[in-house]
């Protein structure tokens, strides 16, 4: 992990997760320098760390003293990076945030960060501040922090309070504020009701964006976050809509008499889709500019061209194609147009994501009657699977890049959201009000 | 009862769907019958060689397909045959093909090749002397079994092209 190394040296309490592309890295404490956790191959044991309601500061936060802690803590702890020593442990008791902290009440219960806060609410605003402490050093870990904004959001910045905590012991960025759209399903099988719907990364806040009146599947958020693409069948045949998250006004783009049109993703700027269409058996790959309406056919072939995703810079596209017989994944220059396979192992390789640092591609691997969820980096080396499932697909990433979100359905059963880190560690089930599938993670909100 | 298939069913949600369409308009609702048309077709008795009924029953609106596979086995041709000579014999039916995948698959890829399939029975039919521009044709992916059971057997059914038919 360059992003690590790069470091200046600390006292590493090395951590679970998985560094790529690196040999299994040697778990070093060093006695000086600040708490880090490392996120690395091999690990193991989650730091304990206490995080006590956060103190009122007037009557009025009193209401989000408790939540807002319990907010932070779900996200820290679901990581599975830390581990929260719970307060009836607690001996030390932080009852002003500014008084400073008695570092021995917390090593006493084995606590090696501490995340203390305070809110008050003035009307409709809310002001959280937040310090963060390496107990074991007795030091605080980067500036105290004040966040503002309305009472309405105050997830939203507890969330930003954990991004912070993440991103001051691990290194990476942060990926809490954050939301993610998907279909809500509903009803039996054969006669699926599916709904766009938002949430936020931890499953809160859903919000139904379409009404379930027409099929509806794989919905992608814009790279800012204010709009989404689905494909609906709203008018009897599946087609692309784009919609703005905030007005959910939206439009039918890209389509062509006597075609499908599907799998529609945003480029890195925003301003143009990349989508499959299919005529006479055919599914090959389209580019459409959003401001001119002009279309760029970009594959040409009989076979299966779908499921494309961008680089993070924009020149290059991956998707699946069975043009060679069984689907892999290939690599399109969308300057020359010239597509490289790959993918070699056994089996077939669909729903390439192109992960947001760039180095590495998500994909959905069947082999043997099972689904895997797997990575690999941009060129089809290091291939490895993170899951294994009766049926387990459509990743998509975080937007620090360390963590998948993806589809499960076991056999017979619903299919549900669930999230795995890029070592493979931390599988977890993400709750949904129901039945959900075909995530997708927005960018960190602004 | 085999009378209400689910592709009967489609019709019927197909043109609701159309009818849905907010903006309204468009080729596709104009197929259905545009804005405030709820299509309806009588399906008739099945013993009536001309009923939609013995369509769907006698000579069967489905041809089955192996795995990953848009080949029309000998089986699958013999009922697209009879198929064709019903449609030729009713040239007032409308000829909507849709194409199935099973569940075992990924969303997209299944909807590219559900297209694939309907398209597989969309040029034998006209082979048969159906005519083109009757046809059309659409893909449902993994997203309308007709079976629901995490078992060959029902992904045996699930991959299908069904011939519906409407005036």
């Amino acid at each position: 992990m360059t992003a690590l190394t790069a470091r200046p040296p600390f006292r590493a309490l090395i951590l679970a997760l998985a560094a790529l592309f690196v040999a299994p890295a040697i778990a070093l404490a060093q006695d000086d320098g600040p708490l880090r956790i490392e996120i690395t191959e091999g690990v193991i044991e989650p730091v304990p760390y206490a995080i006590p309601d956060f103190v009122p500061e007037n009557s009025n936060g009193r209401q989000y003293a408790a939540s807002i802690a319990r907010v932070v803590a779900g996200n820290l702890s679901g990581t599975g990076l830390l581990r929260e020593i719970p307060a009836d442990a607690h001996i030390g008791r932080i009852t002003s945030f500014d008084s400073p902290v008695q570092f021995s009440d917390w090593r006493a219960i084995n606590a090696e960060a501490l995340v203390t806060g305070a809110v008050a609410v003035n009307g409709d605003n809310i002001t959280v501040k937040f310090r963060l402490f390496d107990v074991v050093s007795g030091q605080q870990l980067g500036d105290g922090l004040q966040l503002d904004g309305g009472a309405d959001n105050w997830r939203r910045m507890a969330h930003r309070v954990s991004d912070a905590v993440y991103t001051r012991l691990t290194g990476e960025g942060g990926y809490f504020d954050s939301r993610v759209v998907f279909i809500a399903e509903s009803g039996p099988r054969e006669e699926r009701r599916k709904q766009v719907a938002i949430m936020d990364q931890d499953g809160e806040n859903v919000r139904f964006i379409t009404d379930g009146s027409a099929l509806a599947f794989a919905p992608r958020f814009s790279p800012t976050g204010d709009r989404i693409l689905f494909t609906s069948y709203e008018t009897g045949f599946p087609r692309i809509y784009l919609m703005d998250v905030a007005t959910r006004e939206r439009e039918m783009i890209g389509d062509q008499p006597g075609t499908m049109t599907f799998a529609p993703r945003f480029s890195p700027d925003g301003q143009s889709v990349v989508y499959s269409l299919s005529v006479a058996g055919e599914t090959n790959l389209y580019l459409l500019d959003l401001e001119s309406g002009q279309r760029t056919q970009l594959t040409d072939n009989a076979a299966i061209d779908t499921a494309p995703s961008f680089s993070p810079d924009g020149r290059s596209l991956v998707f699946e194609s069975d043009r060679e017989g069984t689907s892999q994944l290939y690599i399109l220059s969308v300057e020359t147009g010239e597509a490289e396979r790959i993918s070699f192992g056994q089996g077939r390789y669909s729903t390439p994501v192109w992960s947001p640092r760039g180095d590495l591609i998500a994909f959905t691997k069947s082999h043997g009657g099972r689904f895997h969820i797997g990575v690999m980096r941009t060129d089809g080396s290091n291939e490895r699977l993170l899951t294994a499932s009766f049926l387990d697909e459509g990743p998509t990433w975080a937007p620090n890049g360390r963590v998948i979100m993806f589809t499960r359905e076991q056999a017979g059963g619903d299919p549900a959201l669930y999230s795995v880190d890029i070592t493979g560690r931390n599988l977890r089930r993400v709750p949904t009000p129901g039945a959900a599938s075909d995530p997708s993670w927005s960018p960190l909100l602004p | 009862m085999r009378l209400l298939t689910p592709a009967i069913l489609l019709i019927a949600a197909l043109a609701l769907a159309a009818c849905n369409n907010p903006r309204g308009g468009g080729e596709d609702a104009d197929a259905w019958g545009g804005d405030d048309a709820i299509g309806s077709t009588a399906l008739g008795d099945p013993n009536d060689p001309d009923s939609i009924a013995h369509f769907n029953e006698m000579i069967g609106d489905r041809v089955f397909f192996t795995v990953d596979q848009t080949d029309l086995s000998d089986e699958a041709r013999e009922t697209l045959r009879d198929q064709a000579s019903w449609l030729n014999r009713n040239p007032q039916f409308a000829i909507l093909v849709e194409g199935h995948a099973d569940e075992r698959g990924t969303r997209e890829y299944n909807v590219a090749l559900g297209a694939r399939r309907a398209n597989s029975v969309q040029e034998y039919l006209v082979e048969q002397g159906v005519e083109d521009s009757r046809i059309r044709t659409v893909s449902y992916g993994k997203e309308r079994p007709v079976e629901a059971c995490a078992e060959q057997r029902c992904w045996d059914l699930n991959r299908r092209a069904v011939t519906v038919v409407s005036r």
